[in-house]
């Protein structure tokens, strides 16, 4: 690795990382201004998202560019590796901070505010009728009463029924399952040269990828339609949609990098030996789809 | 497009010009340079502020500013001197030194590379912009507690944001320090042939990898709370907000090794030099280093003893944090014993190295004693803790990085520093860092609470001493700037070896180096590794 020395590419001079910065910045304000209630905010942040894309676009158009000159050696591909596993592992992290805040919620949280362990005084001054239960239907502040027994107002919607792990989210398990597995094939097609193959089962992971997004926002809406299962229905809510909803991105941006790579195989972009590109997206689909195996169990299904 | 990396001389040294040069650069050695005049300049707004704190704590009562204000400047100070001077300057001494120790042409993702710093500016822009919104700037700490920290007004997308964007840059940064070390060391240079800084950098980088994006996870959930109607942090939705602090502080502690291990490193090649013997115990230093990072993440909750967790929780984390200062003995004896007979001399980096090994020692010492859950009951939240995580990033991480730069300077501009002024810098820094850092100790032993902005008449002159010591220290600083602006306009020529006892490939290279660093990779043998 370290002897494999020669020219490693150092490119020219470069606007697009400025590019990009400007364009997360003007996002950034935008964002900020429409949380804080501006119209004007969001015209700002479609903006900032316009750049941010054009920005890509720049960027990786130069990459390919300069991949398909051949300046590309052993040792830079190499560097590429590194980066696409570790930023992954980044991925993984902040994945991790959601499903730690998932555990710790069931785990403790809830118990504690049904009076368990530590969490005794608070039951009995604050919510002593509340009942610690996963899913959680009804948060603490629902259990309170007025004088004429009526409940009191709440901050948030009581749900109405959660979402079965074995319907469509079971579907879906498939669904990724199986992209995972075209994936893989359009990889072997890719070793044997074979680009009508690499570029079919490619077709087959990106329309897999797009059946799942659009059965994950058919879930949303009945969630949202008949369920009263929204962001604001306390910390099952925030759990479920933070998680599904975080993943569900990942896939769509997933889905949309599997087709810029699909576009470039059928132009012909990837040879047998030096497909790197095709491999990082092949790395990020199958982190996508083991996430999604950890939302099936602890998020829908226990 | 050009191979900058390939062996032909008359094409190699051509640099860019303009503005051009540091907009759009793809060379490791200006993005290193834009990085510490960053991180110069974050010094001294941060220390603006440090010095407002110390105005109003001058004497008990108000007097320069209203309490709001006040909370805005001990959180925004923090903030900007973590994310805005500390790290930054780190990365950029990674951004100048790594490749020239590995022998590399740049860094693996010179553009990324260029991405990672520009973002700062503007991720600083997003932050202190709030000053001038409905509801100021953040006041509630730079841990960003919830529900706190809820209430500030239209500034808390910003601060937010800010995170997030700092964390992208921090991200982006670490993975091209992995790549490169990984993927473009010379031939012979194998990993236990490499300098300490070079160690110490990738277990930061890992560090920040595995932690940057849980702090991503926490503040996206505070924002989520306010603005969509999440209930993470909400017991009345039967969430909890000591939930925040956990996942805070699973960023924070490895956060706090993310800042002082570059500085270790630092202190690792400094040490040998001036004391011309090789470093001692140099593979217990890398595996001390890295079993601090690997129990950095299971230490988190002795941040959180006075918040509420079962008694199982404390002691656990008790004892880890006790376990954690095995490894950081380690350290403090090698490099004692790497001085031990050396034949030394004191030039200032050497000054300031040896001000961290003492330093830091007593801020970790006073760790140790907040880490035993029942006295911490006393300490938290008072003086104590601040007198500690000064003591540990002062003269332990801050005297680190300008021993670097010290060290490293006649390398940079070709010259040398001037000496004179330079050992003032250190004996002045020295003398008020710890008037203004030691009485804390006494204050938050006597119950003074941090982050009031008035306190008891009793604390009075230990208050007054502090602040003294306080503008002392900043107006020391002055000739950091001084002393950096005269050696890059000229001074006696320094040699390719620049100090007598110096080794590592950065110092076979001409002082200035030339634009791209190894444009053929030498070959590394062991006897130039470790001597
Ligand atoms: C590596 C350099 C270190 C840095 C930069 C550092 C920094 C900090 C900071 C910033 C805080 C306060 C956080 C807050 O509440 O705002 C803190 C608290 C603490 N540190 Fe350190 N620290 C370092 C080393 C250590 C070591 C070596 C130990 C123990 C072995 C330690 C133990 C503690 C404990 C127990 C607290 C919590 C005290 C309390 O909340 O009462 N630290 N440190
Ligand atoms: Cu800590």
């Amino acid at each position: 690795m370290s002897d494999s020395h020669g020219t490693y590419f150092i490119p020219e001079p470069s606007r697009w990382p400025l590019v990009g910065s400007l364009a997360l910045f003007i996002s950034f304000i935008g964002g900020g201004m429409m949380l804080n209630g501006s119209g004007f905010g969001t015209f700002i942040l479609g903006l900032g998202i316009g750049a941010v894309i054009y920005m890509f676009c720049g960027w990786f158009a130069d990459v390919i560019g300069e991949s398909l000159a051949g300046n590309y050696n052993k040792q830079v591909d190499i560097s590429f590796r590194w980066g696409m596993s570790w930023f992954i592992f980044s991925e993984v992290m902040f994945f991790a901070a959601f499903f730690g805040a998932l555990f710790y919620i069931r785990v403790f949280s809830v118990p504690w505010l049904g009076g368990e362990g530590s969490g005794f005084t608070t039951n009995a001054f604050l919510w002593p009728d509340f009942k610690a239960v996963w899913p959680l239907l009804m948060t603490p502040d629902m259990t309170l009463l007025d004088d004429k027994g009526l409940p009191l107002a709440s901050s948030f919607v009581p749900i109405k029924g959660i979402i079965p792990a074995f319907d469509i989210p079971a579907i879906n398990t498939a669904i990724l399952l199986a992209s995972g597995a075209t994936v893989t094939f359009a990889h072997w097609a890719l070793q044997k040269d074979n680009r009508a193959g690499l570029c079919w089962w490619l077709a087959a992971t990106v329309l897999l990828g797009f059946i799942f997004v659009y059965f994950q926002i058919a879930e949303y809406a009945h969630a949202y339609h008949d369920l009263d299962l929204t962001m604001n229905s306390g910390v099952y809510g925030s759990t479920f949609f933070m998680l599904t909803g975080f993943h569900g991105f990942h896939v769509t941006m997933g889905a949309m990098m599997l087709l810029v790579i699909l576009i470039r195989a059928m132009k012909g972009h990837f040879s047998r030996q030096d497909h790197f590109a095709f491999e990082g997206v092949a790395w990020y689909w199958h982190f996508v789809d083991v996430v999604w195996l950890g939302l099936f169990v602890f998020v829908y299904w226990l | 497009m050009s191979y900058a990396a390939v062996h032909d001389d008359v094409h190699h040294d051509h640099k860019p010009t303009g503005i051009g040069r540091w907009l759009f650069s793809t060379n490791h050695k200006d993005i290193g340079t834009m990085y510490m005049v960053f991180a110069l300049i974050m010094f001294f707004i941060g220390g603006a502020m440090a010095m407002v704190i110390r105005l109003e704590l001058f004497q008990p009562g108000l007097q320069f500013v209203d309490p709001q204000f006040f909370n805005s400047m001990t959180t925004v100070h923090a903030l900007v001197m973590i994310f805005g001077a500390v790290m930054p300057a780190g990365v950029g001494l990674a951004n100048w030194m790594i490749p020239m120790m590995i022998g590399a042409p740049d860094m693996a993702f010179p553009r990324m590379n260029n991405m990672s710093f520009w973002i700062l500016p503007f991720a600083f822009a997003l932050l202190l912009s709030t000053f001038f919104m409905q509801g100021g700037a953040p006041a509630g700490g730079w841990t960003m507690y919830p529900p706190l920290v809820l209430q500030l007004g239209d500034g808390l997308p910003f601060l937010i944001f800010a995170v997030h964007f700092l964390g992208i840059s921090s991200i982006m940064g670490a993975i091209n320090i992995i790549a490169t070390v990984f993927n473009m060391r010379a031939p012979g240079m194998t990993f236990m042939r490499l300098p300490l800084f070079v160690w110490t950098w990738i277990i930061t980088a890992f560090l920040l990898i595995a932690a940057m994006p849980v702090l991503a996870g926490a503040v996206t959930m505070l924002l989520t709370d306010k603005y969509f109607g999440t209930a993470f942090f909400d017991a009345a939705g039967g969430g909890d907000p000591v939930l925040f602090q956990h996942v805070f502080w699973f960023f924070g502690h490895p956060e706090v090794y993310i800042l002082v291990l570059p500085s270790f490193g630092i202190i690792s090649q400094i040490i040998p030099t001036f004391a011309r013997k090789p470093l001692f115990g140099y593979a217990s230093m890398v595996y001390a280093t890295a079993s601090i990072a690997f129990l950095s993440f299971f230490v988190w909750a002795h941040h959180m003893f006075t918040a509420g967790m079962p008694l199982a929780g404390e002691l656990f984390f008790m004892y880890a944090t006790m376990a954690i200062a095995v490894p950081t003995g380690v350290k403090v004896f090698n490099w004692t014993a790497t001085m031990w007979r050396g034949s030394m001399t004191f030039e200032t980096p050497m000054l300031f190295s040896i001000g961290v090994l003492f330093m830091f020692t007593l801020g970790g010492f006073t760790g140790l004693m907040m880490g035993i859950t029942p006295v911490d009951f006393q300490y938290h939240d008072t003086y104590f803790i601040v007198a500690h995580f000064h003591y540990v990033l002062v003269p332990g991480i801050v005297f680190g990085i300008i021993a670097g730069v010290y060290y490293w300077l006649p390398k940079w501009t070709g010259y040398m520093y001037d000496e004179t002024l330079g050992k003032w810098h250190f004996w002045l820094s020295t003398i008020s860092v710890n008037v203004l850092f030691f009485p804390m100790h006494f204050l938050g032993l006597a119950g003074m609470p941090r982050r009031i902005p008035d306190y008891n008449t009793q604390f009075t002159d230990w208050n007054q001493i502090i602040s003294i010591g306080g503008l002392a220290f900043g107006l020391s600083q002055l000739i950091l700037v001084w002393v950096v602006i005269k050696c890059v306009r000229g001074g006696e020529k320094a040699t390719d070896q620049v100090w007598e006892g110096a080794h590592g490939l950065e110092f076979t290279l001409p002082s200035p180096p030339p634009f791209h660093s190894f444009t053929t990779p030498p070959k590394v043998t062991e006897a130039m590794a470790h001597s």
